[in-house]
């Protein structure tokens, strides 16, 4: 033991660093109440953006496109296809002789994909098993809270067209 | 010889535990309200934006206000 050290059990390394990780973690109570309190500013200011979102918020326009033809895909057959614009992709679901629904592509849980169940007659989300109406697009099973969004569609003539999206559903 | 200030003190931090719970309970609540807004919004059902900031507003003013309730009282039990 060097003489100009105080006997101790300790290598020297640990005498001599001089920050000590217990007293480092240690929170005292006012270090985390202010840090509670900071959490909840954090969300205040959430629903403050969500509020401004609200205000900013303007009814998109959506374009009339022609998704298929009438008679294109088989009764239980789909379709995908853009709609509104090219990074919103949509199915098409011909459920009868002369009834098509068409929804957004986009599970309202995750935004995985959704896909077509012949078998089940219904749409369904393979990444946590959320189940939707063919019908309505409403949720019938699964994490995902909202409905899928409907594409409208018109027949005109032999053609399908999408005119626009309904957005503003009840679950 | 026991500190004649001791149960004071004990009183105190009583006070500033109970204070840390109801500020926590009042996170809980203000998450609620976040997840519950946003997925209202998100729904296409914007008004129920103004008072989701409302409400969250005030639940922010209730923890600051026992976060400063807290610092004076721990100051007072350290000083004690």
């Amino acid at each position: 033991m060097p003489w100009f050290r105080r006997p101790s059990n300790e290598p020297l390394w640990q005498d001599e660093f001089s920050v000590y990780t217990a007293d480092e973690r240690y929170v005292n109570r006012r270090q985390f109440t202010k840090f509670l309190t900071l959490t909840s500013l954090a969300m205040f200011a959430g629903q403050v953006w969500i509020l401004v979102k609200s205000w900013l918020y303007r009814a998109p326009e959506f374009p009339r496109q022609v998704v298929a033809r009438a008679g294109e895909i088989p009764v239980g057959g789909v379709k995908l296809f853009r709609y509104p614009v090219a990074e919103e992709q949509c199915i098409m679901v011909r459920t009868a002789e002369d009834r098509y629904v068409a929804y957004s592509q986009k599970c309202t849980h995750l935004s995985c994909a959704v896909y077509f169940s012949q078998e089940n007659n219904r749409l369904e989300c393979p990444c946590h098993e959320g189940y939707f109406s063919i019908t309505d697009g409403t949720v019938l099973q699964g994490p995902p809270t909202r409905p899928l969004p409907a594409v409208i569609l018109e027949r005109r003539g032999d053609e399908l067209v999408a005119v626009g999206m309904q957005t503003r559903r009840e679950s | 010889m026991r500190d004649p200030q001791a149960p004071i003190q004990r009183r105190g931090l009583t006070a500033i535990d109970g204070s840390m719970a109801l500020i926590v309970l009042l996170l809980l609540v203000q998450m609620y309200l976040l997840s519950a807004t946003l997925e209202a919004y998100l729904s296409g059902h914007h008004d129920a934006a103004l008072p989701g900031a409302i409400l969250s507003g005030l639940i922010f003013a209730a923890s600051a206000a026992l976060y400063v309730f807290v610092e004076r009282l721990d100051r007072e039990a350290r000083k004690g």
